[in-house]
């Protein structure tokens, strides 16, 4: 075994103790703070005019994650597009 | 313990992911363990919110209790909403990904990791 | 890659239409059920790439210009922002719902329960949905075609 594997068993295990012993800490079904959530159900139809939460989440209260998002697409469609400029019929 | 058994599941996948970026030598699998990992990690964050007997956060089709009685048993929407960003970054570092693995491979002629790292011009 | 077999593409034919169909119902719904404009341009931008696949890429690319495609896409975006400055001129705030308080077009709040199917109803949203609907179709359809036809050349020429 050469020395890249060692340290790679190495830190596989320790990596295993830290994941399992916090996926067991972790109390599922009760969420802790949901004063933020709270707010935006009950106020989704009055204020913003939609049915779905999720979507006025996406586009209206957090619509500045969104336009980064969108920057990411383009800029990968266009760094795509680059790489294989050269490639001609 | 028998109720965390979704967050088992994010430890074992993000495991498997792991174990396949660290240990195997052909490039196209070390990719797929990097979107193993990514898949792991969404379905992190939306199991983060779920609250118990809960319904989907939407108003159109809710039967009358639920909707009178309303932040009480409806799913926290705002990981749900994170996690849509996060998929379609994946999307996008796969795309790139792949197309780095194929000028590679036309330069090298080989898709091993250790003889691209060693070829020397 | 060639092309495939006469059954595979009268197949590929008959069931185009039903999944754009189904993909424009899903992004133009986005504000009623669950959807919107990303999940849309997914579903619409895979069927897409069922055509892709039936017909050969050499065919594909011989009457598509990628240029074309690549306006399509900055139209979308450029539609997304624009909305957004619109909130900036008329509400105060970038990003501002100004349909909804004192709008023309989109101002009815729905009703809990079944809808039936309200379009008149969320503010900015169904035109941000539209946009980012076009520029995931133009982008994903993009980077697929150009990836299946650089790889089904035996030497790229520089």
């Amino acid at each position: 075994m050469s020395a890249r594997n060692i340290v790679a068993v190495i830190v596989f295990c320790v990596l295993a103790v830290f994941f399992v012993f916090t996926a067991l800490m972790i109390p599922f079904g009760e969420p802790m703070k949901t004063q933020m959530d709270d707010y935006i159900i009950m106020h989704t139809q009055q204020e913003t005019g939609t049915n779905s939460a999720v979507t006025t989440i996406v586009f209206d209260y957090r619509g500045f994650d969104t336009l980064g998002e969108a920057t990411i697409l383009f800029a990968a469609v266009s760094g795509v597009l680059m790489l294989f400029r050269r490639v001609k019929k | 313990m028998i109720y965390n058994i979704p967050f088992i599941a994010v430890v074992a996948m993000i495991f498997i992911g792991l174990y396949t970026v660290l240990f195997k030598r052909n490039v196209v699998k070390i990719v797929i363990g990097i979107s193993i990992i990514e898949s792991g990690v969404n379905l992190f964050l939306i199991t983060l919110g779920y609250r118990e007997g809960g319904v989907v956060p939407i108003f159109t089709g809710a039967p009358a209790d639920v909707a009178a009685n309303a932040p009480g048993s409806m799913v926290l929407p705002v990981p749900q909403a994170l996690t849509l960003t996060s998929i379609v970054i994946g999307v996008a570092v796969l795309a790139l990904m792949l197309s780095l693995i194929m000028h590679i491979y036309k330069k090298y002629g080989t898709l091993d990791v250790r003889k691209i790292r060693r070829l020397k011009e | 890659m060639s092309e495939m077999s006469k059954i595979v593409r009268t197949l590929s034919n008959i069931t185009f239409p039903f999944i754009m169909v189904f993909g424009l119902y899903v992004i133009a719904h986005g504000h009623l059920t669950p959807g919107g404009g990303f999940q849309g341009g997914a579903v619409a931008a895979s069927g897409c790439a069922m055509l892709l696949v039936a017909y050969g890429s050499g065919w594909v690319i011989d009457r598509i210009k990628i240029s074309r495609l690549s306006a399509f896409e900055s139209l979308g975006a450029l539609g997304f922002i624009g909305t957004a400055f619109f909130g900036l001129i008329f509400g105060g705030m970038f990003f501002n719902n100004f349909l909804v308080e004192t709008g023309i077009l989109f101002n009815v709040v729905p009703r809990t329960g079944f809808t039936g199917s309200e379009f008149n109803t969320a503010g900015v949203l169904t035109l941000m949905n539209f946009s980012v609907g076009v520029k995931v179709i133009a982008g994903v359809f993009a980077i697929v075609v150009v990836m299946a036809y650089a790889s089904s050349l035996k030497e790229w020429k520089q």
